[in-house]
């Protein structure tokens, strides 16, 4: 009895799930069979799913010679390298210094990190823009990264993980002749792996996607990232060239979801760790 | 031998290299911590009070001018009701849609892997992207949503190209944007449920799935549900990525949200000074969340 009544629960179960995950993948499913459909066959018959006349080579050639792909992946690349090293090298010391050392401003620090935790991008936008109007910046990669260099989400984060860290071994540290700074490089550091993974997952998930600085301080096509990238693309395509645009979306949105699927548990638990703890 | 001399030394400098140290330790994010987020925030909030453009050399302190302008704006009054519909829509349903998934994996022993990377694989991808291939699957003529809708006979609308229909499209694009996301939180805080207190429910009589729900799972789920409503409504408030991709505010300012209409007026129109005031108010609303928050957190959450 109980049996056949379980069963029929996970056939409605597994039923409703496989019927929600159809619609979660179906952006992904028209994506990839529209980029290789030829411009007449996208509009004649849309919900036909295997092109008819495989239009995959021309799609991606016109993709990639509109806009050079290669330049947004590569400042992508470098954008979100430069943010996440220089957060991590700025956050991981202070952090230290607030959960481990006799710090006399680690209260105020507090404080600060928490207002600035409340304070996104968005609202400092403004003032740095016009800053960094005049001190001619715009279009570089400083632009690009200088306001994310500091993250207070790193250091609250690094900071919970640090308390945990035991006294003893810092002091055995301390014993051994080691200098506060190479503690933090030798102890620390190779002790907060999973939060700086954690981290570094959700720092480049955030930037790699982030549209609305780039869009302000860039107007060079040479400096342009992922998002703003997209966005001349676009712009130059002007019709419904659809057969390109996702032909050129399926290159942009390739790496980061690549890298999704390899590490896919990381990349979960480093949500659910950042999440949890922001 | 020289650990001995380090104690010595320790012992005779104690407190005062210490907070040396730490202070050097710390100082590079004090110093960014002041010039990236604590002066610009000041700074927006005095220009807010003045009527600095950019390309005019000066400016001069209108006192709440801006303020007075903005009541009677009626593009801000515009952005700020859509904004508010748009997270009336998005946040109750990625939520509820993630605590309804998260449940589904969590019961289900196959397949839980596979479920759980598909729902959350939209969190992965660019949005700007996929709000372009959206964009297709809206298309009033050769989308598939439409000419699936067509299939049962339905008429589908012009999502994103009707006034009345826009702010539901992008909402759309918005649940299923952040479904993934709550979700993996919500998986997190059903696992650390300890399984006997479902089997204490059971014996007190809770039957039903629905009872064991009520009295296990939700209030067990507490701070996680409040965490992620938090996180939830305070991402649709900032939307902008697919409003700026796809509508640019339009049709007729129906997608105009408070984000596009303080980047328009601050970066296209360069009135800094007036956007500085919208600003004030985006970080106002931000606040006044994570004050609920907390409130909530102090009354009503059983567990922390």
């Amino acid at each position: 009895m109980t049996t056949t009544s379980l069963s029929i629960g996970r056939v409605a179960r597994l039923t409703v799930l496989s019927f929600g995950a159809l619609i979660f993948l179906a952006p992904y499913i028209f994506m990839i069979s529209t980029a290789g459909k030829a411009q007449s066959e996208i509009f004649s018959s849309s919900l036909w799913l295997i092109p008819q006349q495989w239009s995959y080579i021309e799609n991606f050639s016109k993709a990639l010679s509109r806009v050079s792909m290669s330049t947004l992946l590569i400042n992508g690349v470098i954008v979100c390298a430069l943010i996440f090293v220089v957060q991590v090298v700025v956050a991981i010391p202070c952090a230290y210094a607030m959960a481990k050392l006799r710090f006399q401003a680690a209260r105020t620090m507090m404080v600060l990190v928490m207002i600035g935790l409340l304070v996104p991008i968005h609202a400092t936008a403004l003032p740095l823009y016009v800053a960094f109007d005049r001190l001619s910046v715009l279009n570089s990669y400083l632009a690009l990264v200088a306001p994310f260099s500091i993250s207070v989400f790193a250091i609250f984060l690094f900071l919970q993980f640090f308390r945990a860290i035991p006294d003893d071994l810092i002091q055995a540290a301390r014993l051994d002749g080691m200098s506060e700074a190479g503690i933090v490089v030798r102890v620390v550091v190779p002790n907060a792996w999973p939060a700086i993974t954690a981290f570094a997952i959700f720092s480049v998930v955030a930037h790699w996607n982030d549209l609305f600085w780039p869009l302000i301080v860039v107007t060079n096509q040479d400096y342009a990232t992922p998002p703003l990238g997209l966005l001349y693309f676009r712009a130059a395509e002007a019709g419904d060239d659809y057969g390109a645009l996702m032909a050129a979306t399926l290159i942009i949105t390739l790496p980061l979801v690549t890298a999704f699927l390899l590490a896919q548990k990381r990349f979960v638990e480093g949500i659910t760790m950042t999440g949890l703890k922001g | 031998m020289a650990s001995v001399a380090t104690v010595d030394h320790f012992a005779v400098e104690p407190a005062a290299r210490e907070a040396r140290v730490a202070w050097l330790l710390a100082l590079p994010a004090i110093v960014l911590l002041f010039l990236f987020i604590l002066l610009p925030t000041l700074a927006v909030i005095v220009l807010g009070f003045t009527d600095f453009e950019l390309g005019y050399a000066g400016f001069r302190f209108v006192g709440f001018e801006n303020y007075a302008e903005l009541v009677g704006d009626r593009t801000f009054l515009r952005s700020l009701w859509n904004t508010a519909v748009y997270t009336i829509i998005v946040a109750p349903a990625s939520i509820i849609l993630a605590l309804a998934i998260a449940m589904l994996i969590e019961a289900e022993t196959r397949g839980r892997a596979f479920f759980r990377t598909v729902y959350f694989l939209p969190v992965a991808s660019l949005l700007v992207a996929m709000a372009t291939v959206w964009q297709f699957l809206f298309h009033p003529t050769i989308g598939p949503v439409n000419a699936f809708l067509a299939f049962f006979g339905i008429a589908g609308p012009n999502w994103l190209g009707a006034s009345g229909t826009v702010l539901y499209g992008l909402a759309i694009i918005g649940v299923w944007q952040s479904v993934g996301f709550n979700m993996v939180l919500f998986l997190a805080g059903l696992t650390a449920i300890p399984r006997e207190l479902y089997a204490a429910a059971q014996i007190d009589g809770a039957k039903s799935w629905f009872d064991r729900f009520r009295l296990v799972t939700w209030p067990m789920l507490g701070p996680t549900t409040l965490f992620v409503t938090t996180i939830s409504v305070i991402n649709s408030v900032k939307v902008f990525e697919t409003v700026k991709t796809l509508t640019e505010g339009g049709p007729n300012k129906a997608s105009e949200v408070l984000l596009f209409t303080i980047y328009q007026e601050g970066f296209v129109y360069l009135r800094v000074g007036y956007a500085s005031a919208m600003t004030v108010v985006f970080l106002a609303i931000l606040v006044a969340l994570m004050f609920l928050q907390y409130r909530v957190l102090d009354r009503k959450v059983h567990y922390a």
